[in-house]
């Protein structure tokens, strides 16, 4: 229990100290440092946790919970205040009425619960755990670098790094503490911090774009904040448990209205559509931002509630609208990924369509479902990471974030093209982790035993067929040479250490867990599914062998065959219609005037274009979702 | 041991076999259009002469690609007739493909980066069918093995007529045949030079071919799952099936793009996607 409670508060110290020393050469130390104890606290958690049985614990909750009152009225007065002051009503709107609800429950239903356990910790909160305390702190070291950059290239925007740094420590603190509560007041009571941390750390350039956009990420989360608040009240009123670990255990029938609005809530904040725009929109924050809510924070608490919840919505049609939701949400965001050229924005439609994924799983709940689910949330955790933080840098470098400028990157920067590849690699190729996820999915759907089954096979299978092609021009992109030996980029020298490392230390990652995952499986996630669905279950063994085959191969024949190209074959140039050409496409045009030709990727704007799929989007899932508490207070 | 011998036995014969059905086509092809064409082992001669000569590279990083490929095609075929999961090797093929994408961006030719682009259309195009192919298989079967399949007996066909029909369609695309030969075609008459190969040469268009050999092969051993309840017209039914693709080469002209991927998808929906709803519904979900 104190490392429970250690990582949960130890972020809170570094964060109160970047605030208060804003000195560069302190922040420097005091963040790396921090991340070096939150990772070894993290990885000290997965040890004692290996192997035992989940463990909870009660807390002496009385002096927690008035403070969490006190921090949640100060909060929303705060987000009162700033909904008045931008004239962004609905957030006052929101926030009022999820502030009524909670005092109504505060001062009329609190004094006669009794919560048993605060505090719990299983397999799957290990395992959100190390993927927070990892893959965020690594982001809190990038961002050293990035932020010092970002700051040298706006001068216009006022550097408030303390303020920054600050709000990114309190979001691991407060992402811990959700993954630890098995109260739901606490969870709730984390998840609002977590709202209101992405809505600053969205609105930190101020400009009047990043201001709206946090406020629509603000206004989304509230809606789902107050379906949390609203599930709570409910439970509250007829006298059900306020427990996390009771209420999956609970009798479908009573539980499924307050269940349907905590679904309701992790849809929200995981960007499933109708509610996309909000993490589209906070693109315009800067990259470390970004990061931060793609891969380890924000949007996985949204999934990590919907996985929770897996066991009881499991074959309801709650669930199964659940997952349709998921489902729709995955195929139409992976046809948006294909129009963008924007690198953040094809990242952004990636992270909302493996989400869906990741939501359709948990809408289904079965045991190999869960598997994959939390496979996928695992892959891509790290995967999007590394390409978030690559994408950073390079945009600091090429002055563009725009795929097309990608060219001939293998010239320039080496080192971040095979950075840049080996995430992209991640993300849709086998064998690595999200195809294996994939794989398991496709598995999980077979066997789902209703017409559903068809249905979200079609969906993976057109989905998955487009995402290969995102994904695959873009790394033509980055191999594509536009001259032949262009000369090393001077400003591949001046990326920074702590974006170096960083980002390596993704890429470690991203092969390591290919390679470990049989592991992974095996002492985290098998236990946590035996745990929850009472029965051991063996998706996998029979194919450890061959995907560690299949690894191994793709690491090694690319590495074995690049370097060893043979020095004799001669270089030629390009052919262009007969042309006489030299090397970069450079062609001999008419009147003797020389010209390069430039290519440019297709983007299929008529096939998939953005504005009909989100419309199309947009209203199915809302009509989904409506159907959803339908079904739930029948 | 006889499946893993039956896959080292795939990699040994399968160019041999790829390269003769490969000089079926062209003499076929040639007598469709009343010309004599080449002598059957023409492809190997090609072969042959391609390694002789000198390979001339535009980027450094197009032919380790290309080998990446091969390899990977190679490993596809040997996965498959060994008997593991169908589902994966898919993926495997998948990884395949992109290579030669990536090779054909690598050489930078606008010919040859308007062919990788098409190329991956024509992959966004023919993955859905597949995918719902094998789920076709494992719905009836029970299994994504081979050898499950092969051993259970069961006349896939019968349950599968659709799914077989909508496969046809994207095994065209597959197989490199007009009316789907938008990335790289053997027809002189091509808009885009050779496509995604324009900037291969020698060495690197003869790993191309191999691979290609590699790659029919596997697809036909695809297509004979379907009639693998009787060995002799499982076969019958896999040559009908090459030449039934030849015929639709020489009577079609080509598709553009647009037209290529819309028709795919609305087969796969329709037949691939009708297939396996009607089956959900009569064996029961």
């Amino acid at each position: 229990m104190e490392t429970l409670i250690f990582l949960v508060a130890f972020p809170l110290l570094p964060a109160a100290l970047l605030l208060l020393v804003p000195n560069n050469g302190v922040r420097n130390i005091v963040t790396r440092g921090s991340f070096a104890v939150i990772a070894a606290a993290s990885v000290y958690l997965l040890w004692q946790g290996i192997g035992a049985q989940p463990a909870f614990y009660s807390l002496e909750a009385g002096l927690i919970d008035e403070g969490m009152f006190v921090i949640e009225v100060f909060l929303s007065a705060l987000i009162f205040f700033l909904g008045v002051k931008y004239r962004n009503y609905l957030t006052s709107v929101f926030v009022t009425l999820q502030f009524a609800l909670m005092a109504v429950y505060e001062f009329v239903y609190a004094p006669g619960v009794a919560i048993e356990h605060n505090l719990f910790v299983d397999k799957l909160s290990i395992i959100m755990a190390l993927i927070i305390g990892i893959i965020g702190g690594l982001i809190c070291v990038y961002a050293l670098g990035y932020m010092k950059d970002f700051h040298s290239h706006h001068h216009d925007m006022k550097d408030n790094r303390p303020f920054f740094f600050f709000v990114l420590f309190v979001f691991l603190s407060a992402m811990f503490g959700l993954v630890f509560s098995n109260s739901l007041l606490w969870l709730f009571f984390f998840w609002e911090v977590t709202t209101i941390c992405s809505f600053l750390l969205i609105g930190y350039t101020k400009t009047p774009e990043a201001t709206r956009n946090a406020f629509r990420a603000l206004v989304m989360n509230l809606s789902g904040g107050l379906a949390f608040a609203g599930a709570i009240f409910y439970l509250a009123s007829q006298g059900l448990t306020l427990e996390l670990d009771k209420l999956i255990t609970s009798p479908h029938g009573l539980v499924m209205i307050p269940v349907a609005l905590m679904c309701f809530a992790g849809i929200t904040k995981s960007a499933q559509m109708p509610f996309s725009s909000w993490l589209l929109g906070a693109m315009v924050a800067p990259t470390p931002t970004s990061a931060l809510l793609h891969s380890s924070t924000m949007v996985k608490a949204g999934v990590y509630l919907a996985i929770r919840l897996a066991p009881v919505i499991s074959g309801t049609y709650v669930g199964d609208m659940v997952a349709l939701v998921g489902g729709v949400t995955f195929l139409l965001a992976a046809f948006m990924a294909i129009s963008q050229s924007n690198a953040k924005r094809v990242l952004a439609y990636s992270t909302i369509s493996n989400l869906g994924l990741i939501i359709v799983c948990a809408g289904i709940g079965t045991a190999p479902a869960i598997w994959a689910g939390i496979f996928l949330i695992i892959f891509h955790a790290i995967a999007k990471s590394l390409l978030f933080l690559c994408v950073g840098t390079i945009e600091h470098r090429i002055g563009s974030r725009d795929i097309e400028a990608m060219g001939n990157m293998f010239a320039k920067m080496p080192g971040m093209a095979v950075m840049l590849l080996i995430g992209i690699c991640g993300m849709f190729i086998a064998p690595f982790g999200m195809l294996i996820s994939k794989w398991a999915a496709i598995k999980a759907f077979l066997d789902v035993g209703t017409l559903m089954s068809p249905i979200l096979i079609l969906i993976l299978a057109y989905g998955s067929a487009v995402t290969v092609f995102f994904w695959a021009k873009w790394m033509g992109k980055i191999i594509s040479a536009n001259t032949l030996f262009a000369p090393r980029d001077p400003m591949n020298d001046q990326i920074s250490w702590d974006e170096w490392f960083s980002e390596w230390a993704h890429t470690v990652l991203t092969v390591a867990i290919c390679l470990a995952f049989p592991l992974v499986s095996q002492w985290l996630v098998e236990p946590y599914i035996a745990g929850v669905y009472g029965k051991d279950f063996d998706l996998t063994k029979s194919m450890y062998m061959i995907t560690f085959i299949m690894v191994v191969m793709v690491i090694l024949v690319p590495a074995i065959s690049f370097p060893s190209q043979r020095n004799s074959y001669a270089f030629g140039t390009a052919y262009m219609s007969g042309r006489n050409t030299y090397p970069g496409r450079v062609f001999d045009g008419s009147i003797a005037t020389r010209k390069q030709a430039t290519l440019k990727n297709y983007y299929l704007q008529s096939f998939f274009g953005e504005d009909k799929f989100m419309k199309l989007g947009v209203v199915m899932c809302s009509c989904i979702i409506l159907i959803m508490f339908g079904v739930a207070f029948i | 041991m006889t499946h893993l011998s039956i896959g080292i036995a795939y990699i040994f014969l399968a160019p041999l076999v790829g390269g003769l059905l490969m000089g079926v086509d062209r003499i076929v092809s040639a007598r469709m259009q009343r010309r004599v064409g080449p002598p059957l082992l023409q492809p190997f001669y090609d072969v042959a002469k391609l390694l002789q000569k000198d390979t001339i590279i535009v980027n450094r990083l197009q032919n380790p690609a290309l080998v990446c490929h091969l390899v990977f095609m190679i490993a596809t075929g040997f996965l498959f007739f060994e008997g593991s999961d169908i589902l994966l090797i898919i993926f495997l093929l998948t990884l395949s493909a992109v290579f030669l994408v990536l090779a054909a961006y690598a050489s930078s030719s606008p010919f040859s980066h308007a062919g990788a682009e098409r190329e991956l259309i024509l992959m966004t195009a023919y993955e859905p069918m597949v995918l719902l192919m094998l789920v076709g298989f494992y719905k009836v079967i029970d299994s994504f093995s081979f050898y499950t399949i092969v051993e259970s007996g069961k006349p896939l066909i019968l349950y599968l007529p659709g799914i077989f029909i909508g496969f046809l369609y994207i095994l065209t695309m597959k197989f490199r045949k007009s009316p789907f030969d938008i990335s790289i075609s053997e027809h002189a008459h091509q808009e885009l030079v050779s496509g995604l190969t324009s900037d291969f040469s020698g060495r690197s268009i003869a790993l191309v071919n191999i691979a290609r050999w590699y790659e029919d092969v596997f697809l036909l051993g695809l297509v004979y799952l379907f009639f693998s309840f009787n060995v002799l017209g499982g076969i019958a039914a896999v040559l009908l099936t090459y030449l039934f693709e030849i015929l639709i080469d020489n009577t079609f002209a080509r598709f553009k793009w647009e037209a290529a991927l819309r028709s795919a998808w609305i087969v796969a929906l329709v037949l691939g996607g009708g297939n396996l709803v009607i089956l959900y519904a009569f064996m029961g979900v």
